[in-house]
């Protein structure tokens, strides 16, 4: 992959050792790993005062990590940080806020039964005579506030039902009032509308020529270059590229965040494809996904690609029947399933390993045993009793066959290693015999080695004839494993491509929806 | 990732289970309560007067009858993460339909009964609809039903109180098999007590119960219906307290508005006395059974022994808040223990 030329041909794309007097926060190589995965390898990035800044990587880059080093969520494990030329450790948000940074996230979270006022001055609000809360002296300053971004909200109407994007205006107004001098913004537009996504730019503008230095982490190219100053890029949780935005082009973007080695990957077996397994026509669900059609064959593992929050956990969820969806058809073996329940989606052979292990994979405190067999208990029961015995065998012959680690089937099964834990949640729909296996994000949070035999039993089932149904954000896994890749962009599957044809550029570009190369 | 390892930890696997299946029965939550109340018993044998005896084994199951009835779906509901605080007024409720049907509208008693049985199945549903299909939390829903059965029971019967039952059933109700001192109403309690015990403990239904109690989102993902089984349970403790309040006015040969008044509380005392987990997902039938006859014990006891009402009260409320307590420390001491145990294996490094 190309990706170095044009680091180099900016001098001053490099923010390491950059001490610019103009530079208001310096990261330089911060690292962190959450037990053996390294979230951050190198993290750095490099703000001036009145620039937008763009962050920009694939989904697990490690631009999330990177924000809540930033935010002081997470203390780096080593590198340098400098706000404002100081070197600075943060032990808490509070310690993060002090020196200035403020993160607006995607979601903002108001307190919901407090006015617009009480919100932003919280836990700080003035006070008057006897102590107690200056209400006019509060609402006043809020007003204020709002008049210098140009956005009029009443600061006496409740939070609750505000849009997401007056939420958004609201926590800048906080920082504003913090006297924040740099303003984080963690994809603050993902949930908004074009006239929405205007404000904000406006605001955002005229808070750069004030001074302020904005980071903006951002999915969409045509943001990013509309609004920021400089880009950065970032990969498995590294620093790529600084660049100007003049001086790069999407595609130039697109060949950096993907930019790496796909053979380090398990190789994927070939497996014979057979009849069609699972069939998907016209599936609606308004406002979620609309008008989703594919259909996966015996053998085949057909890969849902897309953004977070592109709509493929929703759509899969339907399928399985946990949640409704308004129109279309789901056919399994040419017949639709019986009612519109996960049991009847079980009776006819799905499985589901859903994205989070720990809430909807596995029964926590449950033993390893009962994990693995819980969706067997109405197999193992003989006129109504389970058979214990059977039942122990099962788990017995699943979790050996998976190779699961455990000193005991009894134990808690929160007493596992997240792979292993992912290995039972497999394990106990591998224990169901099934048809269709789905399975949503398979190798989130597991350490490297145990990725690969995650792969390489995924791989297995093809081979053995499972119709494979994968969410994935990670695009190596999904290249690496998929005979089909479909690529969802806001709802809607944007790109279904071949093994063959898909590439990392493709993918990327369909996920994002830039125009460059679909049209 | 080698096949040696696997083998490795599956050999080690038959031995620790043959073990584990002692140590389980012997250290369980159930085991301790057990426990408990052979200590109780031979407390009270030496240190209270007449409390060794046949007078003492009828008294004090006769008593624990309906707690013991009551006691069988709150294990479960509460199991699975809910809590069923009606079960007295249902009771009373049944106890108030009773005395009318029979005394006032002069039902014959096998139609009685059914009606009384129908009631608690209404009062049931009546909250598994506000729990499950509604979606309201169990706590706030029972309280308000707590209040409203009891208020039906006394606009059923008013100030009134029917006494006239035949001799012979109520006889009946507080007889003994022989000269045991056990009551023959206990060959029924047992045979609830098994029913429970089988489905909780041995079916899939139980099974899900227990899952449920954990994580609903999980269950939901193994095609478990949370809401219906919720909603099946409630009816179950609607039926089977009413049950309960027709033993009662049996019992005490009159049914009132009054009647059963107060004693969910002792229910849920003896429930979580049981290592019934206040947070779900935890317990057993046979933890239960001793809990309730535990609390039953150290109350007939004291009585025996002539302590005041109020030190009776202190003593429920003491080992009430001991079972809620006690469980979540032995469980943290368990953990830790796992933890080592588990510590022991190779195993890769824990993500996230």
């Amino acid at each position: 992959m190309t990706m170095s030329q044009s680091t180099s041909d900016s001098p001053r794309a490099d923010p390491r050792g950059s001490s610019e007097s103009t530079s208001v926060l310096s990261l330089i190589s911060a690292t962190k790993s959450f037990g053996a995965v390294a979230a951050l390898t190198d993290g750095s990035v490099d703000l001036r005062a009145g620039e937008i800044h763009a962050l920009v990587g694939e989904n697990g880059a490690g631009k999330s990590t990177l924000v809540k080093v930033l935010a002081g969520v997470h203390q780096p494990d080593s590198g340098r940080f400098l706000v404002e030329g100081a070197d600075v450790v943060f032990r808490s948000p509070a310690d993060s806020k002090t020196a200035g940074i403020s993160v607006i996230y995607q979601e903002p979270t108001l307190f919901p039964d407090l006015t617009v006022a009480e919100n932003i001055f919280i836990g700080r609000q003035p006070r008057g005579r006897l102590g107690l809360i200056d209400r006019p002296a509060m609402r006043t300053m809020a007003r204020e506030l709002f008049g210098r971004l140009g956005v009029p909200i009443d600061p006496d109407r409740i939070a609750d039902g505000l849009s997401i994007a007056d939420q958004q205006i609201i926590e800048i107004a906080k920082a504003i009032s913090l006297d924040a001098r740099i303003l984080v913004m963690d994809e603050p537009t993902a949930a908004l509308s074009g006239v929405e996504v205007d404000r904000l730019f406006a605001v955002a503008r005229s808070l750069r020529d004030r001074g302020t230095a904005i980071l903006f982490i951002s999915h969409r190219f045509d943001e990013v270059f509309e609004l920021c100053d400089r880009i950065t890029v970032m990969r498995d949780g590294a620093f790529i590229a600084t660049h100007r935005t003049a001086e790069i082009t999407v595609d130039g973007l697109v060949r950096e965040m993907v930019g790496r080695d796909i053979a380090t990957l398990f190789p994927k077996q070939e497996a014979q494809i057979g009849e069609v397994v699972l069939s998907v026509a016209g599936l609606s669900r308004s406002g979620v996904f609309s008008d989703i059609s594919f259909e996966v064959r015996s053998g085949e593992i057909v890969a849902l690609a897309g953004l977070v929050g592109a709509g493929r956990t929703e759509v899969a969820r339907a399928i399985f029947g946990i949640d409704r969806y308004d129109s279309g058809s789901v056919l399994i073996d040419g017949k639709p399933l019986r009612r519109h329940t996960p049991q009847a989606a079980i009776d006819a052979g799905m499985g589901f390993v859903p994205e989070d292990r720990r809430k909807q994979g596995l029964v926590m405190d449950l033993s390893v045993a009962r994990n693995a067999t819980l969706t067997l208990r109405t197999q193992l029961a003989r006129f109504g009793l389970i058979n214990a015995k059977e039942e122990r065998k099962a788990a017995e012959e699943w979790t050996t066959r998976l190779q699961v680690k455990t000193g005991s089937q009894d134990l808690a099964v929160s007493t596992l290693s997240g792979g292993n834990q992912q290995k039972v949640v497999i394990a106990k729909w591998l224990a169901t015999n099934p048809k269709l296996l789905i399975v949503d994000e398979p190798t989130r949070g597991i350490d490297v080695g145990t990725k690969a035999e995650v792969h390489r039993l995924i791989s297995e089932l093809a081979v053995r004839g499972i119709a494979v149904l994968m969410i994935s954000s990670e695009l190596p896994e999904v290249l690496g494993m998929a005979d089909t890749v479909l690529v969802m962009h806001e709802g809607r599957i944007s790109a279904a491509l071949d093994r063959s044809e898909a590439t990392a550029e493709i993918v990327m570009h369909a996920a994002s929806a830039s125009p460059e190369i679909l049209t | 990732m080698s096949n040696a390892t696997a083998t490795r930890s599956t050999a080690t696997a038959a031995p620790v289970n043959v073990k584990s299946n002692a140590r389980r029965v012997l250290l369980g939550r159930d085991a301790n309560t057990v426990y408990a109340l052979i200590l109780v018993v031979i407390l009270a044998s030496i240190f209270v007067p007449f409390f060794a005896g046949v007078t003492t084994v009828s008294f004090l199951l006769i008593d624990a009858v309906p707690i013991l009835l009551m006691a069988m779906p709150m294990a479960l509901i509460i199991i699975t993460g809910e809590i069923d605080l009606s079960v007295a007024s249902t009771a009373g409720l049944s106890a108030a339909a009773m005395g009318v049907l029979f005394h006032d509208a002069h039902w014959s008693l096998g139609w009685v009964f059914v009606a009384c049985l129908l009631v608690g199945l209404v009062c049931g549903a009546f909250n598994g609809i506000l729990i499950s299909t509604i979606g309201l939390p169990s706590l706030a829903v029972t309280i308000g039903t707590l209040a409203l059965f009891r208020g039906l029971a006394l606009v059923v019967i008013g100030d009134s109180a029917v006494a006239d039952f035949p001799v012979a059933l109520t006889t009946f109700a507080t007889s003994t098999i022989g000269g045991t001192g056990i009551p023959t109403v206990m060959i029924f309690v047992l045979v609830v007590i098994l029913i429970f015990g089988v489905v909780l403990h041995f079916t899939p239904f139980g099974r899900s119960l227990f899952a449920l109690g954990f994580s609903k989102e999980a269950a939901t993902f193994v095609g478990i219906h949370v809401n219906r089984s919720k909603f099946w349970l409630y009816v179950a403790s609607g039926v089977v307290s009413s049950i309960a309040g027709v033993f009662w006015v049996l019992r005490y040969s009159s049914a009132q508005s009054d009647s059963v008044k107060g004693l969910e509380l002792s229910v849920v005392a003896a429930v979580l006395l049981g290592g019934v987990s206040i947070f779900g997902g935890l317990g057993g039938i046979v933890g239960v059974v001793a809990g309730v006859l535990l609390i039953r014990t150290v109350n007939y006891s004291l009585q025996l022994a002539g302590l005041p009402d109020t030190v009776l009260t202190i003593v429920t409320g003491t080992l009430l808040v001991l079972s809620v307590i006690a469980p979540s420390i032995s469980a943290r001491l368990r953990l830790s223990a796992d933890r080592k145990r588990s510590k022991n294996l190779p195993r890769e490094a824990t993500a996230t």
